[in-house]
């Protein structure tokens, strides 16, 4: 088994070396080349304005977007969450649009308000919430599953093998939610 | 500033990482910055080389220009306060600025003590030649590195030469045996608990940035391949002809620094670069600014 990480800006080497811990197999992607023979699909944190331009840039957009609406696993934190969704509240330009949801951007603020908390995330109990300029998500499909929510406000959704989260389990040492979506990518 | 709130400005930094911050003047030339794919813009009144033609003191910017580019863009926003003037500082965090950098780009307030940064909330990014300097300022609070340079010249001699001594000393430490790593300390002027994370970790404890000088495509890549983990660039997109083309083939060649190939064709047709001054040329050399 082989996971894709979009590496063209932002935190992705954290993600490779919680797989590197995990004993997976990963790939950086970086261009459309890079983009093949994967079983699931890390979008990492960064800024998600500029991941945004650049996997148009280099066509890496259709690509994506197609895997993912044919059923590839993905794994999406922070800026991965605002590629995902389908809705922006605070910003015309959206993304893959593969996930109905709708999320605000830098819903808590600028850096002063980023934050640290803990909470149940679906069945994982007790995980280190790592919140960096981030958003959350106001609205939510029918079929969306809400996988945790922090004042009330949600933070966390799956929907079919699509994992989207407004926080960084990447940058925590707690591996639980990339041994979920390994086993997301092994079913 | 609390363990969790410095672990939350070091993630910032790590978000920042592959990226490319551009310095900008006007919330237009912020947006043509976010437009091109900026991770974050540094917002001043004078570009380094405008500072450099101007002379005379250059300080903190005006806090309302700052605010109007807060309000121009969705990406992070930082400024710079002078070395060692921490009510700079305080105004900068007052106003909610994501990053401050303490920067030798503008006059030195304090020409001995650096801010005691651990004192503040907002996270600070500053400037280093080598070893030594980074990780005083990273003890002193900083949760970010990057390159002096030679700020305003376009001429990348001085980033190449921080980063590869920084490296060659960085490998240097791992290499030691762990009791002479209390020596280097002695030598180097720096926490032996920090020399002891970069001997075992092979890395600053912290994200480390170019800067300084960076003027082209390729000026970004080759700091990618000698080891920064992102770019600044100052003078070099809106001193150059075109700088909405410019700073987006910047950004593509620091995604794909190794793809020769690609950075060739985003190095064409760029219109003219700043027409750049070589450090012997200069009166003030700015990377002397705080040790």
């Amino acid at each position: 088994m082989r996971i894709g990480i979009l590496a063209v800006q932002g935190a992705f080497i954290e993600h490779e070396k919680i797989l590197e811990k995990l004993g997976v197999d990963y790939v950086e992607i970086r261009q459309k080349k890079d983009f093949t023979g994967i079983d699931g699909l890390i979008l990492p944190g960064g800024e998600s304005t500029v991941q945004g331009k650049l996997i148009k840039k280099l066509g890496l957009h259709e690509e994506i977007k197609s895997s993912i609406e044919n059923g590839l696993p993905v794994l999406a934190t922070c800026a991965g969450l605002i590629l995902l969704a389908q809705n922006i509240e605070n910003d015309s330009t959206v993304h893959l649009r593969t996930l109905p949801v709708t999320v605000k951007r830098n819903a808590y603020g600028r850096q002063l308000g980023s934050f640290l908390t803990n909470s149940n995330v679906g069945e994982i109990a007790d995980f280190p919430l790592v919140f960096i300029r981030a958003p959350y998500i106001t609205k939510v499909g029918s079929k969306v599953r809400v996988l945790a929510s922090v004042d009330n406000n949600i933070v966390g959704v799956e929907y079919g093998k699509q994992i989207g989260l407004a926080f960084h389990p990447e940058m925590t040492g707690d591996n639980r939610i990339h041994e979920r979506f390994i086993h997301n990518c092994i079913s | 500033m609390s363990t969790t709130q410095y672990d939350l400005n070091k993630g910032l930094a790590q978000m920042l990482k592959g990226g490319v911050i551009m310095d900008v003047t006007t919330p237009e030339q912020a947006r043509i910055a976010e437009e091109a794919g900026a991770c974050a813009v540094m917002a001043l009144e004078r570009i380094p080389a405008d500072i450099r033609a101007a002379g005379g003191v250059s300080r903190m910017s005006d806090p309302k220009m700052i605010k109007g580019i807060q309000e121009a863009v969705s990406i992070p926003v930082m400024a710079k306060c002078r070395i060692g003037h921490f009510v700079e500082a305080q105004i900068l965090e007052a106003i909610e600025i994501d990053y401050i950098d303490e920067s030798e780009v503008l006059s030195p307030a304090d020409d001995v003590y650096h801010i005691d940064k651990t004192k503040f909330k907002v996270p600070f990014v500053c400037g280093a030649r080598d070893l030594g300097e980074a990780l005083r300022r990273i003890q002193e609070g900083a949760s970010m590195i990057r390159t002096k340079g030679e700020p305003g010249t376009g001429d990348v001699v001085q980033a190449v030469r921080h980063i590869r001594k920084m490296n060659s000393e960085i490998r240097n430490v791992v290499s030691l045996s762990t009791d002479e790593l209390f020596e280097k300390a002695k030598q180097l002027q720096v926490p032996y608990e920090l020399l002891l994370y970069v001997h075992e970790h092979g890395k600053l404890p912290v994200v480390n940035f170019a800067a300084g000088g960076v003027a082209t495509p390729a000026d970004a890549a080759l700091m990618m391949q000698l080891g920064a983990e992102g770019v600044f660039v100052g003078s070099g997109i809106f001193k150059s002809g075109n700088p909405a083309k410019r700073a987006s083939a910047i950004v593509q060649a620091v995604t794909n620094y190794t793809d020769a190939k690609l950075i060739a064709e985003l190095s064409q047709n760029l219109g003219e670069a700043m027409v750049g001054i070589n450090p012997s040329e200069i009166k003030i050399i700015m990377e002397e600014r705080g040790k």
